[in-house]
């Protein structure tokens, strides 16, 4: 799937930013700073990998800044970043 | 038992941590805003946040609403049917001026709901928020058995009057008299307009004793400060209740022994004054200050 560079969510408490660009590389890499990260790490990354397979998107480079979401909001933020990393929709 | 919608607390639908905590404060109903607190840029994200939200969070007994952006615009449609498809209770409309967007909206929603296989699921109120849909308001609020209330949006509604906006909101008397006449007739809720000053909760309490008075049953608001004094004034007094509680007992006697008027420490008691009594022990249940064990 073609990807342009795009991102989604800011860095206020309780959101992520997600940040989607295209590689050569095979598979999702993803680059996580959170506070969280020993605790969530693991989580985070499974719910940005899930989110974006869903969508499509197998290989690309993301960086992720983490401010202590909840997984429904990483999923959001997946989503959009992901919407405008592809131009495709999620809703009709 | 009636729900109680006291407080309808704006939260901007692009910020998640507003979001996750809102409900800590108490708030009968929480509308979740697409609308005029999101950025265009921002639309499509916060949409997907707003589905997310109300799919994943467990919000308790609130009531949860989201405020749409207007079906004629790139992304009121799309809004619809994220939050239907995430099983939001009630659609607040923006901007409402006539009974046939209300019918339009109606549509969109059932085309999702009938993908889902939950027709009738959705609720909609409607922000009446100018002279053209004051004019239109008993037309708006039976214009769809969904419509479960509808609210004044007065900065909006003032701006078109070319009215003055002044603490004591008597350029807004008409409107508030007419979405509450309306909303009554209709047999649904009333709901009062934002007070964004919180830096003067003397006058924001003055004006929710107001909205009180004219019968609304609640109002919209944008801060949880502004929870408790409208609680504090919607709350039965323990003299209204027991008030409430000696015209009960009364008419229940009579009615045992057949007999039609009655009276309460003199004062002749006729059936307005039973409906009064009756709303204010439902309200006093609903608001927990009185237990259904205690009549």
């Amino acid at each position: 799937m073609e990807l342009k560079e795009a991102f989604a969510g800011t860095l206020e408490s309780g959101d992520i930013m997600i940040q989607i660009a295209p590689t050569n590389q095979k598979g999702l890499q993803i680059e996580l700073d959170s506070s969280v990260e020993y605790q969530f790490g693991n989580q985070i990354r499974k719910v940005i990998t899930e989110t974006l397979t869903e969508r499509g998107i197998t290989d690309a480079a993301v960086k992720a800044v983490d401010k202590g979401a909840l997984d429904c909001t990483i999923r959001a933020r997946a989503t959009a970043a992901a919407v405008r990393a592809t131009g495709v929709d999620v809703w009709k | 038992m009636q729900r109680l919608r006291r407080t309808m607390m704006f939260v901007p639908g692009n910020n998640p941590a507003m979001m996750s905590d809102a409900f800590i404060y108490g708030p009968d109903s929480i509308m979740l805003d697409l609308e005029d607190s999101v950025t265009m840029a921002e639309k499509d994200a916060a949409r997907l946040l707003v589905h997310n939200a109300l799919k994943t969070i467990d919000y308790g007994n609130t009531e949860m609403v989201v405020r749409i952006n207007p079906l004629n615009t790139p992304y009121g449609k799309k809004d619809v049917e994220a939050v239907v498809k995430a099983g939001v209770q009630v659609i607040r409309m923006p901007k409402t001026e006539t009974a046939e967007e209300v019918v339009e909206l109606e549509q969109e929603i059932e085309k999702v709901e009938k993908e889902l296989g939950c027709l009738g699921r959705t609720q909609i109120m409607a922000a009446i928020e100018s002279t053209k849909g004051i004019i239109n308001a008993y037309a708006i609020a039976t214009a769809s058995k969904r419509m479960m209330g509808i609210a004044l949006g007065a900065e909006d509604y003032c701006a078109n009057l070319k009215a003055q906006r002044t603490p004591s909101g008597d350029e807004l008397l008409l409107a508030r008299e007419t979405i509450v006449v309306a909303a009554r007739a209709a047999g649904i809720d009333a709901l009062d307009t934002v007070y964004s000053n919180l830096n003067d909760m003397e006058t924001f309490r003055k004006e929710v004793e107001l909205i009180h008075r004219l019968g609304f049953d609640g109002k919209s608001i944008i801060n949880p400060r502004q929870i408790e004094i409208i609680n504090e004034v919607f709350t039965p007094t323990e003299k209204a209740i027991e008030k409430a509680k000696a015209v009960i007992a009364a008419i229940k006697e009579a009615e045992a022994k057949g007999s039609g008027v009655i009276a309460v420490n003199g004062k002749m008691v006729d059936r307005p004054v039973v409906i009064r009594a009756q709303r204010t022990i439902e309200l006093a249940i609903a608001s927990g200050v009185l237990k259904k064990e205690d009549l």
